[in-house]
């Protein structure tokens, strides 16, 4: 069985379509999961899924099979969505009266209102992607810093500054907008 | 130093809110998705494309560089020996 794993990973680093093929059906649905968690959109995720395995096919020579596959896709998916944040504009602004039609998520605050909901989301939107990213899956996603930080090919202490730096500067957006966490 | 401490329990409690206020407004995504969707079909098809772009792929400068060589060739014959050497 290790065997079969290790052959498939091989005949993936030197370029084997069928490889390719048995990794993404492996690998497909938690590369999408990792990436809807930072997108945020189920039809964007499934095109940067696409765009992350098309990466790692391209890449396929640079594999070191001996780290593993689920590391490497991960880092490679993350930095995929990383570049889909860069690209897209901030939300717009949401006009007041649909401020209340913002469901509050089941483990938020009920007291939080409609309107602070939406304003929060808005100020996330205008961070960083980086400190976004960040934030994204250190603090609503509750994942690890380590796992946080092998994904984004950085240290943990990095991780931890950019997850301080997105909640300080969420918090001055916020106060600006005469919102008091 | 109680000062400090005081400061640090302010700015710790100040993170918590915001931590508690981005739960309200983003909520967490977790595991517990829809089945996905076959996606291979439509990666095939992104590969079957760059395939099919096959020399378009060039990069422009690697074009304009190989258009100066023919036009210097062109203009001073003498100098192809020499450029074929270097190749």
């Amino acid at each position: 069985m290790r065997d079969d794993a290790d052959s498939v990973l091989s005949r993936f680093r030197h370029g084997d379509v069928d490889a390719f093929e048995t990794l993404f059906r492996m690998h497909q649905r938690a590369v999408q999961g990792w990436i809807l968690r930072i997108v945020r959109e189920p039809s964007a995720a499934e095109d940067v899924t696409i765009e992350a395995f098309w990466r790692m096919h391209q890449a396929h020579a640079r594999f070191d099979p001996d780290r593993g596959f689920e590391p490497w896709a991960r880092r490679i998916s993350t930095h995929a969505a990383l570049d889909w944040l860069r690209r897209r504009r901030p939300e717009s602004s949401m006009a007041p009266e649909l401020w209340d039609t913002v469901p509050a998520p089941l483990a938020g605050d009920p007291a939080v209102s409609g309107e602070v909901r939406a304003k929060t989301a808005q100020a996330f939107a205008r961070l960083p992607p980086k400190l976004r990213v960040a934030a994204l899956l250190a603090v609503v996603e509750e994942q690890p810093y380590k796992e946080v930080a092998d994904a984004l090919g950085v240290s943990v202490g990095a991780v931890k500054l950019r997850v301080f730096r997105a909640l300080r500067l969420l918090r001055k957006d916020l106060s600006e907008q005469g919102i008091t966490p | 130093m109680k000062s400090r401490d005081q400061g640090t329990e302010t700015r710790d409690q100040e993170v918590q809110r915001v931590k508690r206020l981005l739960h309200s407004a983003l909520p967490r995504i977790g595991d517990e998705r829809e089945p996905d969707r076959d996606l291979w079909p439509a990666m095939l098809r992104r590969m079957d494309e760059h395939a099919s772009r096959g020399p378009a792929s060039v990069p422009w400068f690697d074009w304009a560089l190989g258009g100066a060589l023919l036009a210097f060739a062109a203009m001073a014959p003498r100098t192809i020996p020499l450029i074929l050497y270097y190749l």
